[in-house]
């Protein structure tokens, strides 16, 4: 087994090559999915801030965690996922979800608690699923969701199936032992798992080095006999590059791969954190690394993106958050009467 | 089929009966597969499954690391990834690993996700004393996981519901728990030849009686039938009634007993504090109060953590004597 922790991609890695100017036809879609790319890093951006307005409004009540700030990291990873891969998420879920697809209006109207919400009112903002787009949420309790991707990964293993499942957890998750005991089962079992730390350097208010003996978390995973990379998570084109490699790998049969995104949450850990514990000056200097910021300047720089371009983007963006958010507004309230429902499969039965 | 059938109206153990449970769901579904720790060269812990890694292999009969989060969390992925898990955990001590996924995932799924997500899967454990194991291997916590929706919580105490029971609780599509008593394993019994399948929703009364109502389930019930036995020697007619699923809990069958006999005695592994006696005795206090000739009596372990002695772990527990002196204030 060729157990490595080394950053990723490596020399090879498409992600550092400079997006050339559009134009001419061959280099149309490198330009079309780059595009594509900012506009799912856009809308949640967007997404969260208008979600911001809505918790002060009330209209959205809970325990909230933003994602702002780590958006290449979601983003970037779908790209290495099909439809048929599965994803498993935090309670920090929101990117995850919009980047799997789940639809913004879904994803709103759970927000709102509404009949219409991706889990009809009973999740809200931590507990985001589709199991249409096989996206099992939403997990609240750090590292709960591991064990459950390494049995969704089992069952592909079990059914010949050729699909990868990818498990997104923080760096507080990682020091949890279900984090340890999933590396072991995975590894020894060679499951097609893809695990995704997104190390944004605090386990809420705890930064690494006060939660970690070992803070190379890439060593660590590679320690239990998985090929074990780190990958900017500022960076999208970094981070797909990266997914890409790993995903495919565990596609081919090379069993759990993982995959360290060093990234930063530009916003407190949830809307009741009054962010005591950062430095000013350091939550700046990761500002300066927005990876919306990174990607826009990257194309326009390279002739790809401009200011028209750009205003477009953010009104398809800003038309539907605002249909999401009327669509959630106007949807029905689950009745009162349903409360009981969904316990157990069997209606009445408790 | 038929042969099999047969075979399995002989005389039988509980152990050889939930083997048998298993080879049957094995042979008949390709989805269903176990995995637990020592299942496979080991045989099990309690040697249930002997034999299965041989006519299985070791895909399907899957041992694995002591890492009780992961593979209960594991299995819980496998159910929601269209297998059919049955997971065992060598005692409910041990379970408290998983207990973050049984309760927080397998239970909650369902209604988190908005009715999108079932989860098939069966965990099974060893539940209870009497076999001086101490106290980390000793305790009666189903109880615990009757008290969490989303769950059916299953405690075969026959050879018959041991043979059936598995078979019933994968043809749910939601997470039942069924807990095994230690002391069931040895135990011997004639399996119905009529029976091929049993509910799960219904209690049963293993032995009718017009006196009083003793209610139990799972490795107390041989000790409740013994106290039956010694009791109707002095003309107390016992009738005895076996739970079987503590979620959802067959109250009906319970207060219909007490209706006749107007006196009830429940007999409960678990400690008294916080048990699933006390929330049957409020049950038969709220709907059957008027029924009662008697206050309800209780015998549950003693509140000590299971002691390894011999003489200290049977006075902990509840026992034929203790059965019967419970009984005796009931009908006085």
């Amino acid at each position: 087994m060729n157990a490595t922790a080394r950053s990723a991609p490596g020399p090879k890695r498409p992600g550092s090559r400079r997006p050339r100017p559009a134009g001419d036809g061959e280099h149309r879609p490198q330009r079309d999915h780059q595009l594509a790319l900012l506009r799912q890093m856009l809308l949640i951006r967007r997404f969260e801030e208008r979600c911001v307005e809505l918790y002060s409004a009330a209209k959205i009540r809970g325990f909230v965690h933003l994602y702002i700030g780590e958006e290449a990291v979601a983003v970037g990873v779908g790209q290495a996922l099909r439809e048929e891969d599965a994803v498993v998420s935090t309670y920090r879920e929101h990117g995850h979800a919009l980047a799997r697809g789940v639809p913004a209006e879904a994803v709103m109207a759970e927000m709102f608690g509404k009949a219409t919400g991706c889990s009809r009112g009973r999740g809200g903002s931590m507990h985001l699923f589709d199991a249409g787009r096989r996206f099992y949420g939403g997990n609240a309790i750090v590292a709960g969701g591991l064990p459950l991707a390494a049995g969704l990964a089992l069952a592909d293993r079990m059914r010949g199936a050729e699909r990868v499942t990818c498990c997104f957890f923080g760096d507080g998750a990682y020091a949890e032992g279900e984090f340890h005991e999933t590396a072991n089962l995975a590894a020894l079992w060679q499951l097609p798992l893809l695990l995704v730390c997104e190390n944004n350097l605090y386990a809420m208010g705890t930064s690494l080095a006060r939660e970690h003996a070992q803070t190379n978390l890439a060593m660590r995973a590679a320690s239990y006999g998985m090929p074990a990379w780190t990958v900017d998570g500022m960076d999208v084109l970094a981070v797909e590059a990266a997914a890409r490699r790993a995903a495919e790998s565990v596609r081919a049969g090379g069993g759990p791969h993982f995959l360290e995104a060093r990234t930063y949450r530009f916003r407190a850990h949830s809307m009741y954190d009054p962010d005591r514990y950062r430095d000013k000056e350091e939550v700046a200097r990761w500002k300066t690394r927005d990876p919306l910021d990174g990607l826009e300047g990257a194309m326009r720089t390279a002739g790809s993106l401009d200011d028209g371009v750009m205003k477009q983007l953010e009104e398809d963006v800003a038309t539907e958050i605002d249909a999401a958010v009327r669509a959630a507004e106007a949807a029905p309230r689950e009745p009162v009467s349903d409360l009981l429902r969904f316990v157990t499969s069997v209606p009445g039965r408790v | 089929m038929n042969a099999t059938r047969a075979a399995d109206t002989a005389r039988t153990t509980y152990r050889e009966a939930l083997r048998a449970a298993l080879r049957e769901a094995l042979r008949g579904d390709d989805r269903v597969f176990l995995m637990g720790e020592d299942v496979g060269r080991y045989g099990g812990c309690f040697g249930v499954s002997l034999g299965l890694l041989e006519e299985f292999g070791p895909d399907r009969i899957r041992d694995t690391p002591l890492s009780e989060s992961a593979f209960v969390g594991a299995g819980i992925g496998a159910a929601l990834g269209g297998m059919r898990p049955v997971v065992e955990i060598m005692t409910v001590n041990f379970s408290l690993l998983a207990l973050d996924q049984i309760m927080n995932n397998a239970a909650t799924l369902l209604h988190m996700s908005g009715g999108q997500l079932n989860v098939p899967i069966v965990i099974r454990m060893t539940t209870g004393a009497g076999r001086q194991l101490a106290a980390q291997h000793s305790h009666s916590l189903e109880s615990w996981y009757a008290h969490i929706p989303g769950l059916r919580v299953l405690t075969p105490a026959t050879v018959d519901d041991a043979r059936h029971m598995l078979a019933a609780a994968l043809d749910d599509p939601d997470p039942v728990v069924l807990f095994e008593h230690g002391s069931l394993y040895n135990e011997e019994g004639v399996l119905d030849a009529a029976t091929d399948s049993v509910g799960l929703d219904s209690a049963a009364v293993r032995r009718p009686g017009a006196d009083v109502s003793v209610i139990t389930y799972g490795g107390s019930l041989p000790k409740a039938l013994a106290a039956a036995e010694e009791l109707s020697g002095d003309g107390v007619d016992v009738e005895v009634v076996d739970l079987r699923s503590l979620r959802p809990l067959d109250d009906a069958t319970v207060l219909e007993s007490v209706a006749r006999t107007h006196r009830a005695v429940i007999v409960d592994e678990g400690w008294r504090s916080g048990s699933i006696s006390g929330e049957i005795a409020a049950r038969i206090a709220e709907q059957a109060f008027y029924d009662l000739d008697a206050p309800v009596q209780r015998v549950c372990s003693q509140e000590v953590p299971m002691p390894y002695a011999k003489q200290l772990e049977e006075a902990a527990l509840p026992q034929p004597a203790s059965i019967v002196a419970a009984v005796r204030r009931a009908v006085a």
